[in-house]
């Protein structure tokens, strides 16, 4: 835990999250963003920045921009600029960013979370702003070269601000969890962290505990997974109060991540940054957004994932744990929903099923939820099953395995492989006599009062059947049948 | 002026369609006439005479089978700032020698589908910075009235070449007075469109918000056929609209019986040359023996405009010239260093002074701590400008001044100070800035150089310009005459 948390300090921190919003297309050309193509071979005229051509805005990335931004209950611009962001790099192509500067397309939105022991907390988000990525400057392909890939540049991201609201790493990876949660819930941004789709940049200070003033700030840039994000802050914090404490004072700065070393360094200071001379793109016209596709996105919004996470818990009775883990991905969610639908009250089944057998099998698999080889509807008909007492909850998973593995609907393999429980007292009254005539040794210990044995006898009886007795009526038939004479 | 006047564009197009003369033959003439008068003129950058003869042979079919385009077989320039695919497009910049577009300008796709045939592309002033066409990387344009001058600029190759009589038309573009200015100084007619009227997609970008693709011809009936062609809504251009495009061939017809025209006070400014004044106040005298009804009119702000364009135009043009980097396509320097030397070296080598002079005062004026001062303020001037516009037509239908303070200007008269040149945009910049359209027609001549009207319009009445330029036409000579000089023998 940060040194932070019971010092004299407190830490302030503010996010900066790079949302790459999926459309198919680039955010002002025609060219793919499909990832992982071979170099420069989804680069457009347009993103090549050839003399003469010129962006025009993408009504899908508008649309999704609109989308989380109301899911973020942020104010939706009906107006937006897009303005230029002018800097010379290799793999900025035009020597200009369109980005959004005075006037992005979300203000004021919230975005609550919740750390591990429960506790809530709301980060106000300052803005969210449309704007183009830039490509990869490709180092080590060449000899005494640096290669550039246009196939990034100009795809569609929004950028996130939180405002410096966050207090502790914990905070800071809790908040991005529940921001990426929500992205990949609305089908803003499929969250591929690996792939740069949800990038984070920190900017972390510290000032003494009570102090209203923010002290100076460093930022961290890029880092692409939520653990080095954490000990990214934690280490900043506390290198923050470590320096301060000396007497030193903080340069603003922006630092990267060592991921081998654990630490920060320093990659430019404030004395090098960039005057980005940022005024209103004059090729776009300023952006409208029709009240009909903010009331279309505002229908269309589902139950957002902490909702249904608190429905879980209060209205199913679930735990917190299990609430989280099927609210993690909307997909799975509604197959959660879904099979629940037909088996109303009782959602601890349910979600035990989902999160057992039909986790295991996808993960075995490595299949999406979308991809199961078990519907919802077919997963509801097998515990159908279970509790009207056709099957046994163990007999079940083999039930289960078998329609994974495409032999048919629940009632099909249960018929197939004979796998239904035996409910018949006069199949199970023989199974039990016969038990008992077998074994007096041990009949005769449980009726001089040794209860341990029962269930040892039990399992006789259940073998008997080729475990298909339905169990409860095979103990109360066991314990009738065991009763010394009225 | 002995030589004969020339041919209407409707008339060459007539005899095309006559087989009167086969559009190879036609574009042959040009051709041959293009390649003689380059020694003298220098007012092409590129000549294409294969591509020339594949489109007129396309034409030549198209015209044989009835499916031919309006200006099937016509020859006609570019401005060398259209990008056309396979054809080297230039923006007279070193920093484009040689740059081969992989598509073309949806002013090149427009007139290729009419089945004009572009015999080359014309010399202008690099990256359209300029009013002399002297700041060429491929040298200056000579005015085919007197070649100690200047033809204007920037579109000046496209106006010399008009004006010389080796092709009707020519393509040009405005973005303080490029297409409006060298019109005046050569005698021709030139329309600047109303801004977002005709697409800029693939017209090589200068400054974005005052851009607009242009056309230089010999008559206002001649600008009438040519941008019926061009415009139109792209929507490859989000600044182009999209609304119907009016009969400008057909509205030519109207007249100017009637009509209001604001002859403006701030148009004959001190600047203005008596002799250009008199003349411009002839061809309104002729306008309004036609039925225009004269009356005075004050446009207060744009003694600002010079000084609102000159930081406007400028800020763009030092985003808009930031891709030439030396890293994907165009000059790059030889042996660089590093990223700082490759970029410093190639837009050095690349770029001419006046273009650096541009990108350097663009870059100030953006920059943090100046940028209220001078760009947030040139936009409210801008703003006051579109105002003081929008206050004269509530009153008038158009109105008219001197294109140019003067008749064309000595070759090398420019060179001490730009800013003295700057100031001659007076009565061209503001109709940019106010994104109106504008027209320059021939009004007589001072000294044997000819002297230029400038006609501005309300947006999107371009066919109330082009009928009042065709009624001063109609009651005037001055756009029938000829250079006395054969350019091409």
């Amino acid at each position: 835990m940060s040194a932070a948390m019971d010092s004299a300090w407190e830490a302030v921190i503010g996010l900066e999250v790079h949302v790459q919003l999926a459309t198919r297309s680039k955010l002002f050309s025609g060219a793919s963003t499909a990832y992982g193509a071979e170099p420069n071979t989804q680069a457009s005229a347009i993103d090549v920045a050839l003399p003469g051509t010129l962006p025009v805005p993408n009504a899908e990335a508008v649309r999704l921009a609109v989308r989380l931004g109301l899911a973020i209950e942020g104010s939706i611009a009906r107006q937006s600029v897009f303005a230029r962001k002018n800097y010379f790099y290799p793999d900025s192509p035009k020597g200009y960013q369109i980005s959004q500067f005075e006037q992005p397309i979300v203000a004021d939105g919230r975005l609550a979370a919740t750390l591990g022991d429960g506790r809530e907390f709301v980060v106000p988000i300052l803005r969210a702003h449309l704007e183009e990525d830039a490509g990869k400057s490709v180092h080590d392909a060449f000899h005494a070269a640096t290669g550039i890939d246009l196939n990034r540049a100009g795809t569609p991201l929004l950028e996130v601000v939180t405002t410096p609201a966050l207090h502790s790493a914990a905070e800071a990876v809790a908040w991005l969890h529940e921001l990426h949660r929500l992205v990949r819930w609305l089908g803003v941004c499929d969250g591929n962290l690996q792939e740069g789709s949800f990038r984070c940049d920190a900017n972390v200070s510290v000032r003494p505990r009570g102090a209203t003033a923010l002290g100076t700030r460093t930022e961290i840039k890029n880092v692409n997974s939520f653990r080095f994000v954490e000990k990214a802050i934690e280490y900043e914090i506390e290198r923050h109060i470590r320096e301060r404490e000396a007497g030193r004072a903080i340069v603003q700065e922006t630092r990267l991540y060592d991921e081998a070393q654990h630490r920060t360094l320093p990659m430019r200071s404030k004395e090098d940054a960039h005057d980005y001379r940022y005024f209103p793109d004059p090729d776009l016209p300023p952006l409208p957004v029709a009240e009909a596709l903010v009331e279309s996105e505002r229908l269309a919004l589902p139950e957002l994932p902490r909702a249904r996470h608190r429905r879980y818990v209060a209205a199913l009775g679930l735990s917190d744990y299990d609430a989280g883990l099927l609210t993690q991905e909307r997909a799975l969610s509604d197959y959660f929903e879904a099979v629940l639908a037909r088996l109303p009250g009782d959602a601890k089944l349910v979600a035990n099923w989902i999160q057992g057998e039909l986790a295991a099998a996808l993960n075995a698999d490595q299949r999406s939820v979308a991809a199961t080889r078990v519907s919802a509807t077919a997963l509801a008909d097998l515990l159908a099953r279970i509790k009207d007492g056709t099957v046994s909850g163990k007999l079940a998973k083999d039930v289960f395995a078998a329609m994974w593995a495409g032999e048919g609907g629940a009632d099909a393999v249960i018929a197939a492989r004979g796998l239904a429980q035996v409910s018949d007292d006069s199949v199970l009254v023989a199974a039990i006599d016969a038990v008992i005539t077998a074994h007096p040794a041990q009949v005769g210990q449980f009726r001089a009062g040794d209860d341990k044995v029962f269930g040892w006898l039990v399992g006789q009886a259940m073998q008997a059947t080729r475990g298909k007795a339905n169990p409860q009526r095979l103990n109360e038939l066991l314990r009738l049948r065991l009763l010394p004479p009225l | 002026m002995t030589a004969p006047p020339p041919v209407a564009l409707a008339a060459l197009a007539r005899g095309l369609a006559e087989r009167s003369y086969a559009a190879g033959s036609l574009v042959e003439l040009a051709l041959e006439r293009a390649a003689r008068a380059q020694s003298g003129l220098n007012a092409l950058i590129t000549l294409a005479p294969e591509r020339a003869r594949v489109d007129a042979r396309r034409a030549h079919q198209h015209l044989a089978s009835g499916t031919a385009g309006p200006l099937a077989g016509i020859p006609f320039a570019h401005k060398d700032l259209f990008c056309t695919r396979g054809l080297a497009t230039s923006c007279g910049s070193r920093m484009l020698h040689g740059f081969v577009p992989p598509y073309d300008a949806t002013v090149v796709e427009r007139l290729d589908g009419a089945g004009a045939v572009c015999i080359g592309k014309a010399n202008m002033d690099e990256f359209a910075m300029g009013s002399s066409n002297e700041h060429s990387h491929y040298g200056p344009v000579r005015n085919p009235w007197d070649p100690g001058r200047v033809p204007g600029g920037s579109s000046g190759g496209s106006a010399a070449l008009v004006a010389a009589g080796v092709v009707p038309f020519a393509t040009g573009s405005d973005t303080g007075g490029s297409v409006r200015q060298p019109a005046a100084f050569c005698g021709i007619t030139g329309i600047k469109p109303t801004y977002g009227r005709v697409s800029r997609w693939g017209m090589v970008a200068f400054a974005s918000s005052l851009d607009q693709a242009g056309v230089l011809a010999r008559s206002a009936a001649d600008c009438a056929l040519v941008l019926s062609v061009l415009a139109g809504h792209d929507p490859r251009d989000a600044t182009s609209v999209d609304r119907p495009v009016d009969d400008y061939v057909g509205a030519l017809a109207e007249g100017v019986a009637g009509r209001r025209i604001g002859v403006v006070r701030q148009y004959f400014g001190a600047g203005v040359d008596a002799g250009v004044a008199t003349a411009v106040r002839g061809a309104l005298a002729v306008l309004e023996r036609a039925g225009a009804r004269l009356v005075d009119v004050d446009l207060p702000s744009l003694e600002e405009s010079i000084a609102a364009y000159y930081v406007i135009a400028p800020a763009e043009a030092s985003s808009n010239l930031a891709r030439y980097d030396g890293v994907r396509y165009g000059h790059r320097c030889a042996d660089p260093r590093d990223l700082a030397d490759l970029y410093s070296r190639s837009r050095a080598e690349g770029f001419g002074p006046e273009v650096q002079r541009r990108i350097l005062v663009g870059t100030y004026v953006l920059s943090a701590g100046y940028y209220d001062a001078y760009y947030g303020r040139a936009q409210r001037v801008r703003r006051l400008i579109a105002q003081d516009f929008a206050r004269a037509f509530a009153e008038v239908d158009l109105l008219a001044g001197p294109t140019a303070p003067t008749t064309a200007l000595p070759l090398g008269s420019s060179d001490a100070d730009p800013a003295a040149l700057y100031a001659a945009d007076v009565n061209t910049v503001a109709v940019n800035l106010a994104g109106l359209p504008g027209i320059s027609v021939p009004a007589g001549f001072v000294g044997g150089l000819p002297v230029g009207l400038q006609l501005v319009a309300p947006a999107f009445a371009e066919s109330r310009l082009l009928a009042a330029g065709h009624a001063l036409q109609q009651g005037s000579d001055w756009h029938r005459a000829t250079p006395a000089a054969h350019w091409y023998g």
